[in-house]
């Protein structure tokens, strides 16, 4: 299993546009992808469990993948958070 | 047959099956099923009939509006195939044996709940997103249509109870030959967005909706405004008789179209058109306007959930002010609040909201929003002829306070090393009693005068241009109104300004020749108005209607003053 802990930069948190973006990404691995906050954990490739996490700036969050493309998709999936202004 | 009588929106003539645009019944009944297999498949098949229409809309909003605003159908599809949604429908459906419909607005529900009790106002608005996207997969499952503006195929004449300004967006001119709605007047959003596609459209019909049945033929009268539903043989052919007739006209008034604008004496006034978007330039050009007299900036504000980017709003402006080359370009700053809200700024509920914290107002207070516009404008400014304008001015403090905000930004991108031209005029919109009644103070320190007549009219009557048991007091012809304007134009002249007009009135074939003797500089209107107006304006003498400025203007009523203009000019 692969893991990667980010902290929310975005000033409006985790919100529709980039939670889209994020969904999309993950959607394209294999690995069973998992988002983790405040002890919960919800499926990384359900928009709506993203946002119901409702996730606000300066949040620590943390995303794990495990399955055959576990590096491909951590790698990917922390490029997305950078280049959406999510977090690093 | 029935025939319906309306207010003429937009002119033409449409003759097409009616669409019903409205939300359908979504009522179903819950069943216990015996082979969930089948419950789970006619599930799917809604989801991908669902995904595949929202892909279309999704394209269709990005050609018409921009990639911005396709997003949100980006994150609704994401809805439709999301594992937390779509699997517990499916155990609900295996495990309590109920219909798919059933099992899918308890799960729905579930999440709405969910979302709308969270503390976050951002969170608990994608409630609605999570509602509108169900909806839609419900209607597939009961079998009706969800009526969608954007995937229409046919042509079609829309019928609603009213048309939003998304809805309006959405409309395919290829099909939607005309509409016609229950509510709504001459100045409502989808009249004036009819014009602007120049879409044959009558409004305030009262009950057209009770009237007209899906697919059957209407024609609608935008020149008239008259609806008949369901017409004879003879009405067919005397309609189709009175749109050929139009077109004709339509013909020569384009033989105007590279002509100045000039009255019989040889005076040139000038013709520009209101936009919304830049998409609409194309219209002021094929029509041949000669200027931009009002571009409002709110569509780039509305239908989201965020305020638009310096960098979106850069680019709005540049686009619209390149396409018109050297030719003037009036943008009006953020004029929101009111009629027109912006969900995503939480501003609270107001009593007044016409009387109450917008436009100006607004962006002093919240000046963050307001120097981001500002910025894009100035940027922009090197692209084109750009006049900037602010709304809803009702004291010279306000003007003082917003230019000397253009002011602080503009040294800041000139420090930034930024370019920014040195000939942007600055004025003002005249629409509050207050200024119009100082404008000789006002003149002193503005660089032009758009007199917004909508507002103008509705704040010096009293009466709000919503309310329909009020509307005999929108009196655009009434004296007070006349003796505004005159002191407006007068004012401006006196400081060497220029005045123009940006409210609907500046297209009426009344008052054209009202404001020609009163001297007006810039007359500036849908553009589907502007050839027309063109062409009575060859006709008029300006000389000849500034010699009865001082018998109109102590006229008593609206009533007099029409009738002495009719007279006059032989209409």
């Amino acid at each position: 299993m692969q893991e990667k802990t980010f902290t929310i930069t975005s000033s409006d948190g985790v919100h529709a546009r980039p939670a889209t973006v994020l969904v999309q990404k993950a959607g394209q691995f294999q690995s069973d992808i998992n988002m983790h906050y405040k002890g919960k954990a919800v499926n990384l490739k359900s928009i709506m469990g993203i946002m119901s996490l409702g996730i606000p700036s300066g949040a620590e969050i943390e995303i794990t993948a495990e399955g055959k493309d576990e590096e491909e998709a951590i790698q990917q999936l922390a490029d997305t958070m950078k280049n959406e202004g999510l977090g690093e | 047959m029935s025939h319906i009588k309306g207010i003429a929106a937009s002119s033409g003539i449409a003759i097409a099956k009616v669409y019903r645009l409205e939300a359908p019944d979504l009522s179903y009944e819950k069943r216990t099923i015996d082979v969930p297999e089948n419950e789970v498949k006619r599930l799917h098949e809604a989801l991908d009939i669902s995904k595949s229409e929202l892909e279309k809309i999704k394209e269709h909003t990005k050609k018409s509006l921009g990639d911005e605003h396709a997003e949100i159908f980006s994150a609704h599809l994401l809805v439709l195939s999301d594992p937390e949604l779509i699997q517990p429908i499916e155990d609900k459906i295996k495990s309590d044996n109920v219909n798919a419909e059933a099992a899918l607005e308890e799960t729905a529900n579930m999440f709405i709940d969910l979302f709308k009790n969270m503390d976050n106002e951002y969170m608990r608005e994608r409630a609605a997103d999570i509602q509108d996207v169900t909806k839609r997969v419900m209607a597939h499952l009961i079998g009706v249509t969800f009526p969608d503006p954007a995937l229409i195929n046919e042509e079609v004449v829309i019928v609603a109870d009213d048309l939003t300004p998304s809805d309006t967006a959405q409309l395919n001119k290829q099909f939607v030959k005309g509409f016609t709605t229950d509510i709504g007047g001459r100045t409502s959003h989808s009249a004036i967005m009819a014009r602007s596609l120049e879409i044959p459209a009558v409004v305030g019909t009262k009950e057209i909706t009770g009237k007209a049945q899906k697919g059957t033929m209407i024609i609608v009268d935008g020149i008239d405004g008259d609806v008949i539903v369901d017409p004879s043989e003879q009405d067919l052919d005397k309609y189709r008789d009175k749109m050929a007739r139009f077109e004709e006209q339509k013909q020569e008034w384009a033989k105007l179209k590279d002509e100045a604008t000039v009255t019989s004496e040889g005076t040139h006034v000038e013709l520009a058109a209101n936009i919304g978007t830049p998409e609409d330039v194309q219209g002021v050009l094929d029509n041949g306007g000669e200027g931009v007299g009002l571009y409002r900036t709110e569509f780039l504000y509305m239908g989201k959930n965020q305020l638009p980017t310096e960098e979106e709003q850069f680019d709005a402006y540049k686009s619209v002010l390149e396409q018109m080359g050297d030719k003037p370009v009036v943008v009006r700053t953020l004029d929101i609040g009111g009629d027109k809200e912006l969900d995503y700024l939480e501003l609270p509920k107001e009593l007044n909201p016409f009387l109450g914290f917008r436009a100006i107002r607004l962006c002093l207070e919240r000046d963050d929003i307001f120097r981001t516009q500002l910025r894009a404008l100035l940027r922009a400014s090197v692209h084109g002829n750009l006049k900037i304008m602010f709304p809803m001015i009702a004291t010279l403090e306000e003007f003082r306070e917003a230019k000397n905000i253009l002011n602080e930004e503009k040294l800041k991108l000139q420090e930034e090393g930024k370019d920014v031209s040195e000939n942007i005029e600055v004025g003002i919109m005249v629409e509050i009693p207050s200024t119009a009644m100082i404008a000789r103070r006002f003149a002193k320190e503005v660089d032009f005068f758009s007199i917004g007549t909508n507002d103008l009219i509705q704040y010096t009557m009293a009466a709000d241009r919503m309310n329909e048991r009020v509307s005999y007091l929108y009196q655009p012809y009434n004296p007070a109104i006349l003796n505004l304007i005159n002191n407006v134009i007068e004012a401006a002249h006196a400081e060497g300004k220029w005045a123009g007009m940006c409210g609907e009135m500046a297209g009426d074939s009344i008052a054209i020749p009202i404001l020609l003797g009163l001297g007006l500089d810039e007359f500036s209107m849908s553009a589907t108005s502007i050839l027309p107006a063109r062409t009575q304006l060859k006709d008029l003498s300006k000389e000849e209607m500034a010699s009865v400025k001082d018998t109109l203007l102590s006229m008593g009523t609206a009533d007099e003053v029409v009738a002495f203009i009719k007279e006059k000019t032989n209409q």
